[in-house]
């Protein structure tokens, strides 16, 4: 089917297609005049930043754009037939028929109240003349296709019953059931960890090559483009950059823009051979951040007197120091209990150990002297949507940690509004405005600059830059950086991304299930990883080098284990072994899901 | 620009506007803008056969079933419902709000005991309870307000609850949490602003609902009492006689639902003035 295909005309073919959205200010053009072809049994990426067109574009193509935006002109041909001249009905057949199309969202692409078989019969039965036991067996065949481990019990169980990778498989396996000959894969694996994440586009391989299917797969991340375009279309600002063969886009990008794009791209290995270096005026100071034992444990409850019924170990026994002017990262993937830790810091949830910040130990503190420490200690949220109040201007938000700690008033406290604003690189002429006019990375500086605002020694920042374009992430990393160098700053960078990690840290600390598995300097965690599950995390990073053999690596099998245990669970703590220079690591048990 | 400006400048708030002040005027100026007094039953009202006049030089809307110019029953009755619409409504939104965001901002065992005793009201059929408070008081028109505001504020604390909770959850009062921002600073500069919106709307969508409980509660005796009029009291005094004598029924019910009409556009419009989030999206 693979070599017919590629004998054979493109199966899709855009043509001079552009799409206009009305605003108030009149009709603004969010796609303009790009073109494209798709061959069966091809993968064409669509790379771009938030803001590109690129998701605009495939909903163009589904006829799934709102009442708003139009397709003004061009072709969208599928085997020759128009599909912008298809009526509504017949539209409804070619989606999720010809052209099927999964979303990043796989919680909210699948309906919460209708178990898993009802939802993929209901798509086989719309596009098959199928029917009753004979729908549900082609149903377990689907499931079955995209390697779902029992696949039997999983028809009967709701979305909410499964992991995010579960959920994304059942989005591909209702995707594939009407035996499309395109499929668009929007951001599909965004929201997922590193390792479910690998192991999907594996499987979305797989499948292209099973069923010679043409796919497009749209995608911000220019690691995921690596390994698994056969071709890409780059763009920026509703056109289309550049487009070439995967190989020669990442050898010899023409355009300055992809040029940007790709040096952007934080990448593994990048910091080979170099010791990480803290500058600090004073070695052998103190540590400004001790944990020692700090366990975290949430209770579920449930049933009529919502009594606990589960337990959340979502940390135990962890011990860290952070040194002054260092950054300390802390990796895992989601549930491991990064963020937890971030929160402690800042008492922000109940936690028993004992945490030092500069010296002041922080247990039981009364929130009058928890104020002294908070002038050490402060946090950077990862969604710098959502961490400021949208109705506050950006000025009084910045400022508000001045007024609160009584540091600052009148038009002293505007020039110190002023003066942050212009050390995280923004104009203090927009301190009038509300975060919503600004853009992802402005806000996260706001964020930054707000957290810097009571000069403290130390920042969390979690996740903060992971929702980010990558060109924004590199200036926002700058900046940290040049925050770090001049106030001597330690940070406790929390994220699930090691490339990044690798730029930013001098040491790292990884964590599964609650606990540090190993800890070390920055290159010997990344060129010696010990602990198999450092090893694991690295693996399952896309690396933005399509010249690397594709699969060249044991790819990751199995979910994320689940922190939440019975009442009466007693964790298992494993001990840190001492390996030399500083770094440590548990027993090397295999991790598996 | 003033709130008020802003509130001239769009031409449908600017409507409801002049439709809440024109109410308000003629329920004030109600003696001598009316040609008759509301209990007046004047002979020329009825015709021979003691049927209801239609609308006529005379009495502009008609007469009703006694004889009494509607129009003149009309501006008196805006008195009641305005007293009814505004003060009732307002005190239901007030205790709804003050019950709801106290417990969805302290929840634990207070937020706890507020919520299940509004869970209790709730499962009280709400006429039962009017009647039961208005028999044990006398009934007059400032006790029937107080009455409708008892009954009508579950609803609200419900919502409020459930929106203070979700607010409480988001991620920009984790953070406010984190620069050391107390309690109080919180719940009034960073949880309240957002609450405003729906304070809004139910303040201005529950007139038009207690205007019609009133007529409820003077269907059933224990409302304002006759001859005292009120625009619900004349539609259910009216409404079996919808076919024969249709206007008694059109009249009131047109400024009921004109007034609340006029109540929810300047309501929504005041929504999107206070909402800094609009700002460049109009």
């Amino acid at each position: 089917m693979n070599q017919q295909g590629a004998s054979q005309g493109p199966v899709l073919d855009v043509r001079n297609l552009t799409t206009r959205v009305a605003t108030a200010e009149g009709a603004k053009t969010i796609i303009d005049d790009i073109s494209f072809q798709l061959r069966l049994g091809e993968t064409l990426c669509v790379a771009g930043e938030s803001g590109s067109g690129k998701s605009v574009t495939s909903l163009s193509i589904m006829g799934l754009l709102p009442s708003s935006a139009k397709v003004t002109s061009g072709e969208i041909r599928l085997d020759g037939r128009d599909l912008l001249k298809l009526s509504d009905r017949q539209m409804q057949e070619v989606r999720g028929g010809d052209v099927a199309m999964i979303f990043q969202e796989p919680m909210t692409s699948l309906n919460p109240v209708m178990t898993v078989g009802a939802q993929l019969t209901e798509a086989i039965t719309a596009h098959h003349d199928l029917r009753g036991a004979a729908a549900r067996a082609k149903a377990l065949e689907a499931l079955d296709a995209v390697r779902m481990s029992e696949s039997k019990r999983r028809l009967l169980q709701y979305p909410h019953e499964l992991s995010g990778g579960m959920r994304q498989r059942v989005m591909i396996a209702m995707a594939l059931s009407g035996n499309p000959k395109v499929l668009i894969a929007d951001e599909p694996t965004t929201a997922l960890d590193v390792t479910i994440q690998a192991q999907i586009l594996a499987l979305m391989n797989d499948l292209k090559k099973d069923f010679g299917t043409a796919v497009m797969l749209i995608t911000h991340d220019m690691g995921v483009v690596a390994e698994m375009a056969d071709r890409v279309v780059v763009m920026n600002g509703g056109r289309i950059v550049e487009s070439q063969a995967v190989r020669d886009l990442f050898a010899t990008p023409k355009e300055a823009y992809t040029q940007e794009l790709l040096a952007a791209v934080p990448q593994l290995g990048s910091t080979r051979g170099q010791k990480p270096e803290v500058k600090s005026d004073v070695p052998g100071q103190p540590a400004i951040v001790e944990i020692r034992d700090l366990t975290v444990r949430f209770d579920i409850h449930g049933g009529l007197l919502q009594r606990p019924v589960k337990r959340v170990h979502a940390v135990e026994k962890v011990s860290l120091d952070l040194f002054p002017g260092e950054t300390l990262a802390l990796v895992g993937e989601s549930g491991c209990g990064k963020s937890t830790i971030g929160k402690s810091l800042a008492n922000l949830i109940p936690w028993s150990g004992s945490i030092r910040i500069a010296g002041q130990e922080i247990a039981g503190l009364s929130s009058d002297r928890m104020q002294a420490v908070r002038r050490n200690i402060q946090l950077v949220f990862q969604d710098p949507y959502a961490a400021l109040n949208p109705r506050m201007t950006v000025g009084e938000l910045v400022g508000e940690p001045l007024v609160i700690h009584r540091l600052a008033q009148g038009s002293e406290l505007t020039d110190r509004v002023a003066e942050l604003f212009r050390r995280v690189g923004l104009d203090p002429v927009m301190m009038d405005r509300h975060p919503h006019e600004f853009s992802g990375g402005q806000r996260q500086r706001i964020c930054i600059a707000r957290a810097l605002s009571l000069g403290p020694k130390v920042i969390v920042a979690d996740e903060s830059v992971s929702a980010l374009d990558v060109s924004v992430q590199a200036q926002v990393l700058d900046l940290l950086g040049e925050l770090q160098a001049e106030l001597g700053l330690s940070y406790l960078f929390i994220s699930h991304d090691m490339a990044v990690v690798e730029q930013i840290s001098h040491r790292v600390a990884v964590m599964f299930l609650g606990q540090i598995v190993e800890t070390g300097p920055r290159d010997q965690v990344f060129e010696n990883p010990l602990h198999p599950y450092t090893r694991r995390l690295m693996d399952a990073v896309p690396i933005a080098d399509p010249k690397r053999l594709r699969r060249d690596r044991v790819l990751p099998t199995g979910e994320i284990p689940s922190p939440i245990q019975a009442l009466d669970y007693v964790p298992v703590i494993e001990p840190l072994i001492d390996f030399g220079s500083a770094h440590y690591a548990t027993a090397r048990h295999e991790v598996s899901g | 620009m003033t709130i008020l400006g802003k509130l001239i400048r769009r031409k449908l708030s600017l409507f409801g506007l002049l439709v809440i002040c024109g109410t308000v005027l003629a329920a004030l100026l109600a003696p001598w803008i009316t040609p008759y007094a509301p209990d007046y039953q004047p002979f020329e009202g009825l015709t021979i056969e003691g049927a209801p006049l239609p609308p006529n030089a005379q009495f502009w809307l008609g007469t009703d079933l006694l004889g009494r110019d509607l129009f003149s029953r009309l501006v008196y009755g805006a008195q009641t419902s305005l007293v009814i619409g505004v003060v009732a409504n307002g005190v239901s939104v007030i205790i709804g709000s003050l019950v709801g965001i106290v417990a969805g901002f302290l929840r634990g065992a207070i937020g706890a005991i507020l919520m299940r005793f509004t869970d209790l009201m709730m499962a009280f059929p709400a006429l039962l309870l009017a009647i039961v408070l208005s028999a044990i008081f006398k009934p007059s028109l400032w006790i029937v307000a107080l009455v409708i505001a008892m009954v009508n504020w579950v609803q609200v604390a419900r919502i409020m609850y459930s929106e203070t909770v979700s607010l409480s959850e988001r991620d920009f009062v984790e953070a406010e949490r984190s620069i050391g921002a107390s309690r109080t600073r919180i719940l009034l500069r960073h949880i309240a602003p957002h609450l405003l919106s729906s304070i809004i709307v139910f303040g201005t969508l529950g007139i038009s609902t207690t205007v019609l409980l009133e007529a409820t509660l003077s269907y059933l005796g224990v409302g304002v009492q006759p001859p005292t009029p009120s625009w619900g009291n004349i539609v259910f005094e009216n409404q079996t006689w919808f076919a024969t004598a249709p206007w008694l029924v059109f009249f009131p019910g047109m400024a009921i639902l004109t007034l609340a009409l006029a109540f929810n556009l300047v309501g929504d419009a005041l929504r999107e003035i206070l909402d800094p989030t609009m700002k460049g999206r109009h």
